[in-house]
């Protein structure tokens, strides 16, 4: 499943954790064969580390939507 | 529907005005030379006007008016007109753009209001209206009335249909906002974001009640949606603090709530608090009992998330040593299991051993055997056996001999006695019985019978068989010499 599975990177955070989990499910199965396991280990590493990195992505940045005359665009928020 | 109930709120009662009139009316100068056609002054239009404008407005100081509205108009200047009604009455009504914009509710045809102003006049067309500065529905009821009916008709449009809600992402990167940038809302929000997940937030300020309410949290709906890139969020939450009906009323807009089915961004409603229900919560994705709540459904909690990853992480790298672990204990036990090669030769050894040791037995075994089954079959071959038979078979040669000697002599017998009596039978059938009875056969030289006379010519010799020998004769010309009286003379006897 490894081989043909898409880049980490190109997945959302959800896709990452739900690939994650099943094949921490699956290895804990324990009916994986040797070198299939290794490979999925791998596959779950990186999707480990993209979780991390979605994860440690966490800042709060408030903006404003402002309509001027060249187009919308978006500066800090002015929070009453 | 009642008749409008209207009472003076101001003290003045209009004996208190008639002095005033009855001052206008008797007091005012004649401007005109020309003989009165009665004692009644003359006034211009404008005069009358302004003093029936200033007795309504003194009169009737300020009031308060039920009635149904009629047809509603706001115009360009943003001041509205519309008529206040019941059975037999109609009121003209205006509200000045400013009043228009306080407005917590949509006024619209049939709905029962009251409305709050003064009386006055419109000299121009020699009419009065109300003035209200205050306006508002007459009871809820009237209010979910209208709320239901639209409600119905939106509902018969598929607007609220399970099948359009779209998921709300698990975990949206920007978050976009619609509501007031003042108050608590904003930062109940903003809060609540920052304790779970802290995202980028882009708010789009509306205001959330009055007239312009609507169309601000419609167009900032629609604009998210026409956005693309950074500016485009990947889920709305459109909010609202806790409020009356009225309060709330744009949210039940049918611009706003068109706007929040057709958003191709999931959106979170979260309008007033979790009793109040207004239409866009049908249309919305998702209905958030508060902003608060709202915050709560569009991030998920990022401690709890880097737990569960930290856990699937060791979950991850355990699974993968016990793997290991659990097949190096089994290589252990499968490889104790294994036999020693000296182990599963040592078998086969000793079955051979066995029967190389069994073999020399067996041969002799075998050779004893095959002995004394010899020795049981050569006491039976004797000389008497072959003798015996031989005898038997001498003897019944010598008797077969018997009896073909015998058979033979038998025939012999037969035979000669049947030859003697052939032979008798011929003796008395041959030329000789013939010859016997005194008959000579005649034999040319060469043996041969002379059967016809003519076949004889004189000298030739013949010779003459009799019975008891044979004589030489010639046959001659003459008289031969006579020996007995029958002259031989041959015939055809045979």
């Amino acid at each position: 499943m490894s081989r043909e599975a898409p880049d980490p990177a190109t997945l959302s955070f959800e896709q990452a954790l739900g690939e994650l989990e099943k094949i921490v499910a699956q290895m804990e199965r324990g009916d994986v064969a040797l070198e299939d396991s290794i490979a999925l280990y791998q596959r779950g590493a990186a999707l480990k580390a993209h979780c991390e990195a979605k994860l440690k992505d966490a800042q709060l940045k408030v903006e404003q939507i402002v309509l001027g005359p060249e187009g919308p665009r978006a500066e800090p928020a002015k929070i009453g | 529907m009642q008749t409008p109930i209207v009472w003076p709120v101001a003290s003045r009662f209009p004996g208190d005005t008639g002095e005033e009139i009855s001052s206008l009316l008797y007091t005012a100068p004649m401007a005109d030379s020309a003989p009165p056609a009665s004692n009644l002054p003359e006034l211009s239009v404008s005069e009358i006007s302004q003093a029936v404008k200033r007795t309504m407005e003194t009169t009737f100081d300020r009031v308060r008016v039920r009635g149904e509205l009629g047809r509603v108009t706001v115009a360009k200047s943003g001041h509205m007109y519309a008529d206040l009604k019941d059975e037999n009455a109609s009121l003209s009504l205006v509200m000045w753009k400013g009043a228009v914009g306080q407005l917590r509710f949509r006024p619209e045809e049939g709905l029962e209001v009251i409305a709050e102003g003064k009386l006055s006049t419109f000299p121009g067309k020699s009419s009065y209206q109300l003035i209200a500065d205050r306006l508002e529905p007459a009871g809820v009821g009237a209010l979910l009335a209208q709320l239901e009916k639209l409600k119905q008709k939106l509902a018969a449009e598929g607007l609220f249909a399970a099948a359009r809600k779209k998921p709300i992402p698990f975990l949206p990167d920007t978050i976009g906002v619609v509501t007031s940038p003042t108050g608590a809302v904003i930062r109940d929000i903003l809060h609540r974001l920052g304790e779970r997940f802290p995202r980028r937030v882009l708010l789009w300020p509306v205001l959330v009640q009055g007239e312009q309410a609507a169309g601000q949290v419609a167009a900032a709906i629609r604009g998210f949606n026409s956005f693309e890139g950074s500016l485009r969020p990947d889920v709305i939450i459109v909010a609202r603090g806790g409020g009356s009906i009225e309060d709330l009323w744009a949210f039940n807009e049918e611009i706003v709530v068109r706007a929040a089915a057709e958003s191709a961004i999931p959106l979170i409603s979260a309008v007033g608090h979790e009793t109040d229900t207004t239409l866009i919560d049908f249309a919305s994705d998702l209905r958030a009992p508060t902003p608060t709540g709202a915050a709560e459904k569009a991030v998920p909690v990022r401690a709890q998330l880097i737990e569960q990853v930290e856990s699937f992480g060791g979950r991850l790298s355990g699974g993968l040593l016990r793997g290991m672990e659990r097949r190096r204990t089994e290589l252990r036990a499968t490889s104790a299991r294994l036999p020693r090669p000296e182990a599963l030769l040592a078998f086969a050894q000793q079955r051979f051993d066995r029967a190389a040791e069994r073999l020399g037995f067996a041969l002799q075994a075998n050779t004893r055997a095959a002995a004394a089954r010899f020795d049981r079959i050569g006491v039976r071959l004797r000389a008497e056996t072959l003798t015996q038979a031989m005898a038997r078979r001498a003897e019944r040669l010598g008797e077969l001999d018997k009896r073909l000697i015998a058979a033979v002599n038998r025939g012999l017998a037969d035979d000669t006695r049947r030859l003697r009596q052939t032979g008798r039978l011929l003796e008395t059938l041959s030329h000789r019985s013939v010859l016997a009875r005194g008959f000579a056969l005649v034999t040319d030289e060469a043996g041969g019978v002379v059967r016809s006379a003519g076949a004889l010519s004189t000298g030739d010799a013949v010779k003459l068989t009799f019975a008891d020998g044979a004589a030489p004769a010639v046959i001659g010309g003459g008289e031969g010499r006579k020996k007995g009286k029958a002259a031989p003379v041959q015939g055809s006897l045979f």
